[in-house]
């Protein structure tokens, strides 16, 4: 198998995998409300279930970085290092930021994936100009 | 040296088993390339990596 034919597969692995961890996230969260209202058993197997998915997309991930040629290793790396760093600066100055009643609203989690996505986004933009 | 030979970056790519957009970065020197990279542009090239490559303290 060629790179090009190896590197669009383990793309495709990795969006299925992506989708399938969005979507068990959506039942996990949703499940409990609108399917079987608050069935405790069906909402620990939904939160099993996304877990699991969840495993199952990093590992996708991993192999997604293995096989990539070295160019591509260096620019999804670097992406990941800013936004684990800034992550964790802006995670920890937002909380702090909560529990000193700076913000009048809680500090919620979401916050910090819609940054983290958007951040990783804009870090890969950047190094593909930069290295491409 | 590839031009010589006349052969596309594609080509010198699919030979070394990167991207072309790795040759391309390399070229225009934003991109040291992995030491096995080398060897394997040396061997396609007969040469050394030292015919090919020269260290500098620049940041890529």
């Amino acid at each position: 198998m060629n790179t090009k034919t190896a590197k669009r597969k383990n793309l495709s692995r990795l969006a299925i995998w992506t989708m399938a961890w969005t979507l068990s996230t959506a039942l996990a969260t949703f499940g409990s409300l609108f399917l079987w209202e608050g069935n405790k058993v069906l909402t620990a197997l939904s939160i099993l279930l996304n877990v699991g998915i969840g495993v199952g997309m990093v590992l996708a991930n991993r192999q997604f970085l293995e096989d990539s040629d070295e160019l591509e290793k260096k620019v999804q790396l670097e992406a990941m290092a800013l936004t684990l760093g800034l992550t964790l600066i802006v995670g920890i100055a937002y909380s702090i930021m909560d529990s000193t009643n700076l913000i009048p609203w809680d500090a919620e989690i979401s916050f910090l994936v819609i940054f983290m996505a958007l951040f990783y986004m804009i870090a890969l933009i950047f190094n593909r100009k930069r290295y491409l | 040296m590839r031009a010589e030979k006349k052969w596309t970056q594609e080509d010198l790519a699919s030979a070394i088993g990167v991207s072309r957009q790795t040759i391309n970065a390399i070229e225009k020197e934003k991109f040291d390339p992995s030491l096995p990279t080398a060897f394997r542009i040396a061997n396609l090239f007969e040469c050394t990596i030292e015919d090919i490559f020269e260290f500098g303290e620049t940041e890529t």
